[in-house]
């Protein structure tokens, strides 16, 4: 078999899972080794996809099923990078509710494993296989903190939706696969010459079901249940790993076999970016529970992210992925400030919780102050360019409806972004929160806002790396 | 005597399909009827790349059936065991009165 070792991360990490689950069977309280052991495997294959596959061509494997080029490789080092800072810093979340069991981590890793054949994939069936790897996971980690109603009321919900939106998608992939006689992305976009409705009906369905992995508007309607419910750690993981994922199939769902009927699905994506830019801000306005404001205010955020996808071309790819990298930053950081609002082993996650947060915790009020600028998209920051690089691709290919949208909707969400700076610094202060944190926790918060507040000084660096996905 | 092709098929599919995705949303009263829609949206799938499969003369279409049939058991799986999960802490598993999360 030629080039194997361009799949030695899967493989590291999937022999890996099953010598942590028989670790975990015959050791007994194994739960803090396992934990640290899956922190290094999640480590060491990044490592491996940086060494043995970034730099080079894109190659396939195994009967061009699966693909390895710039856009997988870098794709999957921030996937793994971002589930190596989640286990980094959910440790103690998980303590306190005494959920620190040996299935957190392994479920992470597995639902890390199937992102990365998604992310690889070439041919419907292994991208299938690698949705279905990562959902079964996650469905598992929303249910984790299972003696609690809410917990597994997120679970049952996002099973069954998710289960839906997969079915949506294989009606689509069998549609595809029927109208061009082959599974594999390459083949498809040599055959569509006959039927081009049949094949639009099957892009249509295998959209939508995209739609829902990614909560884009109108399949949004799990995401603020789901996140609200699952504990914070997971939530943090479900807003910013599988996106990433999701967003690169997109990608290459979109860009290699369906480049030729790009006026049939770019009125789709145009309408889900629109709906879900405004929805996401608007919705937003009346919440009160944290974690629910942070689910509206991702999906407004996945709609600027599929405005780039929605110009056909390579710059606004690669304004989504530079959009998704500073999401995830700005995600973290947040997260971080919510890990810490805890007082006597209890956490806290409503807005009014936040009151007068600045009198007792300088420091940290002025990190979610950063963060939450750069969510609302204010210069100098990171978020700002993020949001600068889109309009950008969007205006250069004269799509000026999506970007007034775009704008008017980044107004509307800056109203709750500086309602919380308000409550923040203005209200009546509380009682302060517990201040030994743990040292990984403030570490992330401290490196996730250095990254947002310098971003403009360098800001050609993520720009040189991102500019060498080419798809087109 | 009428010759039963591919149309026939994909018209079945397309059917079962739909009570499908129409038993998720119309049902009201309990999960696992949830669970058997998702379970006839798996099979008109099946339906679906088998009947294309035999129509084309391609095997990757049965090749992918096994591979949903194989998911669909896991999937069944994990689904039920969540709404074990979810019976034990809240005592009920009726659709409607599963709406603790609301905002």
């Amino acid at each position: 078999m030629n080039n194997i070792e361009l799949i030695f991360p899967e493989i590291f990490i999937s022999l890996s899972i099953m010598f942590l689950l028989i670790l975990g069977v015959f050791k007994k309280d194994s739960s803090k080794i396992i934990h640290n052991i899956s922190l290094l495997v999640l480590f060491i294959t990044a490592v491996i996809t940086f060494n043995e596959t970034l730099s080079i061509n894109p190659t396939t494997l195994f009967n061009e099923s699966i693909i390895i080029d710039y856009l997988s490789s870098f794709m999957k080092i921030i996937t793994l990078l971002a589930a190596f800072v989640v286990l980094l810093i959910s440790s103690n979340y998980l303590r306190t509710f005494k959920i620190f069991k040996i299935e957190y981590p392994i479920l992470i890793l597995s639902s890390v494993l199937g992102m990365m054949i998604m992310i690889s994939s070439n041919d419907l069936i292994v991208f299938y296989m690698g949705l279905e790897l990562q959902s079964l996971a996650l469905y598992v980690l929303a249910t984790f903190n299972r003696d609690q109603l809410k917990s597994s009321e997120a679970g049952l919900k996002y099973f069954v939706l998710s289960a839906l939106s997969s079915g949506l998608l294989l009606y689509g992939c069998s549609l595809i696969y029927g109208f061009t006689s082959s599974t594999n992305f390459n083949v498809i976009s040599t055959q569509f010459n006959t039927n081009e409705y049949a094949i639009t009906f099957g892009i249509v369905f295998i959209l939508v079901g995209l739609a829902f992995k990614i909560s884009a508007v109108p399949f949004h309607m799990w995401a603020p249940d789901v996140y609200e419910g699952s504990p914070t750690s997971v939530t943090l993981f479900f807003t910013m790993v599988p996106k990433i994922a999701a967003l690169t199939v997109f990608i290459r769902f979109l860009y290699v076999p369906f480049l030729n009927l790009i006026d049939q699905w770019q009125m789709i994506l145009v309408f889900l970016s629109i709906a879900s830019m405004l929805f996401g801000a608007i919705a937003a306005i009346g919440q009160k529970n944290l974690k629910r404001l942070i689910a509206y205010s991702s999906i407004s955020h996945i709609g600027y992210a599929l405005a780039g996808l929605a110009t056909g071309s390579n710059e606004g790819i690669q304004s989504s992925v530079i959009y998704m990298t500073i999401y995830i930053i700005m995600n973290l950081g947040f997260f971080s400030c919510l890990l810490m609002m805890k007082r006597n082993n209890i956490y806290y996650e409503q807005i009014d919780d936040l009151s007068g947060l600045s009198k007792n915790h300088p420091l940290l009020s002025i990190s979610l102050l950063i963060v939450l600028f750069s969510l609302a998209g204010i210069p100098p920051l990171a978020g700002f360019f993020a949001k600068f690089y889109i309009f950008k691709s969007v205006i250069e290919q004269s799509m000026y409806f999506l970007a007034i949208v775009g704008l008017l909707s980044t107004v509307v969400a800056a109203f709750y972004y500086l309602r919380i700076i308000k409550i923040m610094y203005f209200d009546e202060e509380k009682e302060s929160y517990d201040k030994d944190h743990n040292l990984w926790l403030k570490l992330s918060l401290t490196v996730s806002t250095i990254l947002i507040l310098m971003y403009f000084i360098f800001p050609s660096e993520l720009i040189d790396v991102v500019s060498k996905i080419n798809i087109i | 005597m009428i010759e039963i092709g591919l149309g026939h098929y994909l018209t079945l599919g397309a059917v079962i399909f739909s009570i499908g995705v129409i038993g998720i949303f119309l049902n009201r009263k309990n999960i696992i009827v949830i669970l058997m829609s998702i379970e006839l949206i798996l099979l008109a799938v099946n339906i679906n790349l088998v009947s294309f499969s035999i129509y084309l003369g391609d095997l990757t279409g049965q090749v992918f059936t096994l591979f949903i049939l194989t998911v669909a058991a896991a999937e069944a799986a994990i689904g039920l065991a969540i709404i074990v999960v979810y019976y034990r802490n809240a005592g009920t598993i009726r659709v409607e009165e599963i709406d603790k999360l609301k905002g």
